[in-house]
């Protein structure tokens, strides 16, 4: 039952992707309507099938890779969603949809066998860690979007070479107000995050920090975005820089989610 | 030719850089400039027309080739540039060339925006300049004013004029893209000219919260910001005042540059960074090239705007095609009408339809009456040859002087003409 939701959900998202593309090339307003109505239906959809996938496993389904990166791709579609509804960045879509697409495709071709419950994973924190953790991936990929788009425009009009890109992207204020947006949801997400898991691993394994890897890279990438919201905050850091920066927390976001699951050895390495 | 008499020679946006329009600039006043035009001879008639993006000089000369290499030398005594580094920067059109290019220029198809309004008025004032010092005479007059003719019937003919944006227009659009929205954002006008004056109108109407006005002069300045019921300061303020603002817009007529990269540097922190954008309309400019490498400033110069505006140039390439076939079919008339105006072939008509006359009638007569001696054949033919010439002596005498009563030539042509039928004779010739 749940599979046939994903590939429902999958299919919407390749489609709601085709139209926000053919929207950025021929700015036709019709194919904005068909995109939006499709990442809705898609998010919609999506929360259905994570809801079955939960029914069906008969625990939080966030435990192996296909799940995880479900997950990943539902929290940005959410954010995007929420943003969305509050404010208008033109465009955006053509951002964002890509990169969920993308991340449902990774989640598509990883093993969908609905794994047993490791005994240290049985607990109450699952859902409370992993879903905090991955919300806040969510969020922070939509400012790394934010932030690619920002370098885009800011290019064309330092360099005042105005390409296909010009008038199709937002005001720079929009899109640094987007960044500034999603790293102060983001942000916050990613401490309770870290939080949850260190009370969650002292109950587990008896100590609040094993400096595992994971451990490890969610403090780095906690560091980045800290220092960044620092300085955005005292001095005024904002622009390029505040983008530079959105892109590089976003990269030790990434690192910490798959790379250090397959890369490096920890006490968290049961995804997979 | 009469209408060989006409040159065009300048330069403009498309074929010099801001750099080298920058050192040929006169800055304001028509003054100096027509009066050593007008002291250039063989420069019968002339109009003079400086503006940020062109330097012109339309000349009525006889002695064309003498008087255009006075009139190069004279444009670019001040630029230290020698006439063959010059000469590839420049453009000179004669004749019917010359009268489609003014047409152009007035209908604003040769600008660096094109349909924007500006440049009629500019050209009017120009025209009024020359007129008031007495530069211009028939065919200047008649050419200017048709010129404006032109440019009206397109603004009412085609679309040309409806979209069209002028610089100041650009900036508001790339300012919309920095900032997003332009309520509660505050400009700084540095210079009170024109162009400045324009830009601060347009910013006003999309919401800007408080305009700034600095002048070398602050009486000025006062009087600027009275109108736009902002505040003014002095020109010694304008770093200072740089912390509160987010736009700026330089257009003063300094010969150097007014604000260097160093002394905004500091200023952005204090600023905690909120982006600045600067519009430098200035010719010569204003504002330090290197202020654009700094974090969130973006500066524009007048040649970088025009690149902002090539982006809708494609929607109004119809309309300056059929703008275009207007200032052809116009040029074409004018030239007729210049045509007519030539005193030469009107004399030679004359003379020649009456010689014609003779040769026919002496023929038809010496049929009739027989034998006659060549003595007596030479007469005959002396007496009607000075009988026409004596006859045609007052009508021409009448087109050629009066010279002193240049209004009138115009008629006296027309009169002369219709007098002795020769445009019917030109009508029924023409046609095959």
């Amino acid at each position: 039952m749940s599979y046939l939701f994903f590939q429902v959900t999958v299919a919407i998202y390749i489609l709601s992707t085709a139209a926000y593309v053919v929207y950025f090339v021929t700015q036709n307003k019709y194919a904005r309507d068909v995109a939006r109505l499709h990442i809705l239906g898609a998010g919609i959809i999506h929360t259905a099938c994570i809801v079955v996938r939960y029914i069906e496993a008969g625990h939080t389904p966030l435990v192996n890779n296909h799940e995880a990166v479900s997950f990943f791709a539902w929290s940005m579609t959410w954010a995007f969603l929420t943003f969305h509804w509050r404010y208008k960045v033109k465009n955006l879509g053509a951002f964002v949809s890509p990169v969920i697409t993308a991340l449902m495709l990774v989640s598509a071709f990883s093993s969908r066998t609905f794994p047993e419950l490791p005994p240290a994973l049985k607990s109450g924190w699952l859902p409370v860690h992993a879903s905090i953790a991955i919300v806040a991936n969510g969020f922070l990929a939509l400012s790394f979007c934010g932030a690619v788009m920002y370098l885009l425009q800011e290019r064309q009009i330092k360099r005042k070479n105005f390409g296909m890109f010009y008038s199709r992207l937002p005001s720079l204020d929009t899109l640094d107000n987007l960044n500034h947006h999603c790293l102060t949801v983001g942000f916050p997400l990613l401490t309770l995050g870290i939080v949850t898991g260190s009370i969650w691993a002292e109950q587990a394994w008896g100590s609040y920090w094993h400096w595992d890897p994971k451990e490890t890279w969610s403090l780095i990438t906690w560091f980045l975005y800290a220092a960044l919201l620092h300085q955005r905050l005292t001095v005024g850091w904002r622009g390029r820089r505040a983008a530079i920066m959105a892109i590089i927390g976003f990269l030790a976001v990434l690192f910490t989610f798959w790379g250090v699951t397959y890369l490096l050895e920890g006490v968290h390495t049961y995804a997979g | 030719m009469l209408a060989d008499t006409i040159t065009v020679l300048g330069v403009n946006h498309k074929t010099a850089p801001v750099e080298v329009r920058e050192r040929l600039a006169f800055a304001g006043d028509c003054e100096t400039p027509i009066r050593e035009l007008k002291a250039i001879p063989g420069c019968d008639e002339l109009c003079f027309l400086s503006t940020c993006n062109r330097v012109e000089t339309f000349f009525v000369s006889r002695n064309k080739e003498a008087t255009e290499r006075a009139v190069r030398e004279f444009l670019f005594a001040g630029s230290n540039m020698s006439l063959d580094e010059a000469a590839k920067y420049t453009y000179c059109h004669h004749g019917k060339d010359a009268v489609q290019h003014i047409f152009r220029v007035a209908a604003s198809l040769d600008s660096m925006i094109v349909g924007e309004p500006q440049i009629l008025g500019q050209m009017k004032q120009a025209f009024r300049e020359s007129l008031e010092r007495k530069c211009t005479g028939v065919i200047m007059n008649r050419l200017l004013n048709k010129a404006f003719s032109v440019a009206k019937r397109i603004r009412t003919e085609t679309n040309i004029g409806s979209n069209a944006v002028s610089i100041s227009y650009a900036a508001v659009e790339l300012a919309k893209k920095i900032f997003g929205e332009l309520k509660n954002k505050k400009v700084l006008l540095v210079g009170a000219g024109e162009m400045a004056e324009l830009a601060a109108e347009h910013l006003i109407n999309q919401g800007i919260a408080e305009v700034v006005v600095a002048n070398r002069t602050l009486e000025r300045a006062v009087n600027l910001a009275r109108r736009f019921k902002g505040r003014a300061v002095g020109l010694s303020e304008l770093v200072s005042q740089l912390v509160y603002v987010d736009i700026l817009i330089s257009s003063t007529g300094a010969p150097g540059l007014v604000l260097m990269k160093k002394d905004v540097k500091p200023i952005m922190r204090q600023r905690m960074n909120r982006p600045l954008f600067m519009i430098d309309i200035a010719v010569p400019r204003d504002l330090d090239p290197d202020l654009n490498t700094l974090d969130n400033i973006y500066l524009y110069d007048i040649d970088d705007l025009s690149q902002v505006v090539e982006l809708n140039k494609s929607s109004r390439q119809e309309e300056a095609i059929l703008a275009e076939r207007i200032v052809a079919e116009e040029t074409m008339k004018f030239v007729q009408w210049l045509e007519t105006m030539d005193m030469t072939p009107t004399i030679v008509a004359i003379r020649k339809k009456a010689d014609n006359i003779r040769a026919t009638e002496l023929a038809k007569t010496m049929n009739h009456l027989g034998a006659l001696s060549p003595n007596e054949k030479k007469s005959i033919e002396i007496l009607t040859t000075s009988i026409v010439n004596k006859i045609l002596h007052d009508p021409i005498l009448f087109l050629k002087n009066g010279s002193s009563v240049e209004e009138s030539q115009e008629l006296r042509l027309t009169l002369t003409r219709k007098l002795f039928g020769l445009d019917s004779e030109l009508v029924s010739k023409d046609m095959p």
